[in-house]
């Protein structure tokens, strides 16, 4: 067995942690304050191709291995769960497409979100469903041509930029997904929700879908299949990237906590010295590791095709959002009042950690799956 | 076919422990499957006999039973 980053795997990490350095960490807490990622960020995303990152070369992406796309989701949520979030959701329409859609899908749609000409977002939950998706209420009747789509959309990541949703609608009472293109959705409201605990620059939107047309062609997979298998797969690349996400928010906390450990004096030495705050230092250390671990393992997994990733996955992302907020919740505490105002960024590294518990399946929904899995392997 | 078969009991032996899953007998009926168990089927097939399970293939009544899942696998392998 042997556990390390390949030479190409070190050397994207180490590029990725130094674009993070450059260009997400210093607009972070303006993302935070204005609730929007900055034009600045976003163009710098599109030309280092990172909005590609999870598609292969062909459809003009990077061709990255699931590991270095799991490091590129540490780095950028080391700088900005919001701009995490946006690879996130992004990714998972794009690898929805690439997954189920037609030739024709792919060709129209995948160079586009690739060299980030479209943005893509994920639009399941909806007021009345949220942990359970197959309960859907919005719904999709045929039409002349096509379908027509009414209902709402709310809590949709990026639903205020995105060009391109993946949707869930009831079709003949079963969940199907449609692709729903927002220059073509006569009929479609997009309105902004702003006033987030945490990831707030997500640039949240609730989509009313009063008879919106979209034809035959939209339809993405096949009747029926729309959260058993689209979702789900798509939901599989999101919690694997929120979990690499976490591992980022840990690592920004412990970095922090480390240099205010050793400037900060008290008693007449660094509050460093003071064993309590080393037993934090010590529990923020193993725990980033502990999280980064399992997801290196779902990533492996994942590169090999293995169907154990898929599992390992729901444990990764289970512990490393409880990581993301235990070792941020150590980081203010270290930082005592300086760790509730906004002139230092662990206050917000403390929203944002609570977020992950609730996306991408709720710490209980894993707790069911996780518990589940494990008493029907005996 | 009947290699793959026991390729396909070993991969389902996982999930049904206890019981001596018959070569006809209805997988998602039996109740011991979650939600994730149609995806990290379609993973196995895929890997397993490197083939792609398209979306218009995606039909529980392609998956239900070790004989149906058998045929797929020939089906989708076939040599062309
Ligand atoms: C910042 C943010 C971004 C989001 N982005 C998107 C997006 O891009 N696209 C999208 O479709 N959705 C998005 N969501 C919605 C998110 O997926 C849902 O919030 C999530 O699925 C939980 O649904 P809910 O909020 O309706 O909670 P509910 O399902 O109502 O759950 C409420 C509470 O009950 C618990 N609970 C529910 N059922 C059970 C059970 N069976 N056993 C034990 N406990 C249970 C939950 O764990 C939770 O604690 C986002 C949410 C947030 C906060």
């Amino acid at each position: 067995m042997k556990i390390e980053l390949s030479d190409a795997q070190q050397g994207y990490k180490e590029s990725f942690r130094h674009f993070a350095d450059s260009y997400i960490v210093p607009y972070a807490q303006r993302h935070d304050a204005e609730e929007r990622i900055s034009e600045e960020v976003l163009d710098r995303l599109i030309s280092a191709g990172y909005l590609g990152s999870m598609l292969p070369t062909s459809f003009g992406g990077m061709g990255l291995d699931m590991v270095t796309v799991g490091l590129l989701n540490e780095e950028i949520g080391r700088g900005c769960s919001a701009v995490r979030s946006l690879l996130t959701v992004h990714g998972m329409a794009a690898l929805g497409i690439l997954r189920f859609g037609t030739a024709d899908m792919k060709a129209q749609w995948l160079p586009r979100m690739a060299s980030g000409k479209a943005i893509g977002a994920f639009a399941l939950s909806e007021p009345e469903a949220g942990s359970n998706a197959a309960g859907v209420k919005t719904t999709a009747t045929r039409t002349a041509g096509g379908f027509l789509l009414n209902g709402c959309k709310r809590w949709i990541t990026m639903g205020q930029i995105a060009d391109l949703f993946i949707l869930f609608a009831q079709l003949d009472g079963k969940p199907t997904a449609f692709l729903v293109e927002k220059a073509n959705a006569e009929g479609l409201t997009v309105n902004k929700m702003n006033g987030f605990l945490g990831a707030r620059g997500s640039m949240i939107a609730e989509l009313q879908l009063n008879d919106v047309f979209v034809p035959e062609s939209h339809l993405l997979g096949k009747e029926g299949i729309g959260v058993s298998h689209v979702a789900l797969s798509c939901l599989d690349y999101g919690r694997y990237t929120v979990a690499w996400g976490c591992i980022g928010t840990a690592q920004a906390s412990l970095e922090a906590s480390l240099h205010f450990a050793k400037e900060r004096e008290q008693f007449g030495q660094p509050i460093g010295s003071n064993q309590l705050i080393q037993k934090m230092i010590t529990e923020m250390v193993v725990t980033v590791k502990s999280a980064r671990l399992l997801c290196l393992q779902a990533g492996y997994l994942k590169d090999i095709g293995d169907p154990d990733s898929i599992m390992e996955t729901w444990n990764a992302k289970y512990f490393a959002s409880l990581a993301a907020n235990q070792v941020s919740g150590h980081a203010v505490q270290i930082h005592g009042a300086r760790g509730c105002h906004q002139d230092f960024p662990v206050e917000r590294y403390f929203r944002d950690a609570k977020i992950n518990e609730i996306i991408e399946g709720s710490s209980q929904m894993h707790e069911v799956m996780i518990a589940n899995h494990a008493l029907q392997a005996l | 076919m009947e290699e793959n078969k026991v390729k396909i009991r070993k991969f389902l032996s996982r999930f049904f422990k206890k019981h001596e899953l018959g070569d006809d007998e209805d997988i998602f009926a039996l109740g011991f499957v979650n939600s994730l168990f149609a995806m990290q089927l379609i993973m196995f097939l895929e890997k397993e006999f490197e083939l792609a399970v398209d979306p218009q293939d995606m039909d529980f009544a392609n998956f239900k039973t070790i004989n149906l899942l058998a045929s797929f696998v020939e089906k989708k392998t076939v040599k062309v």
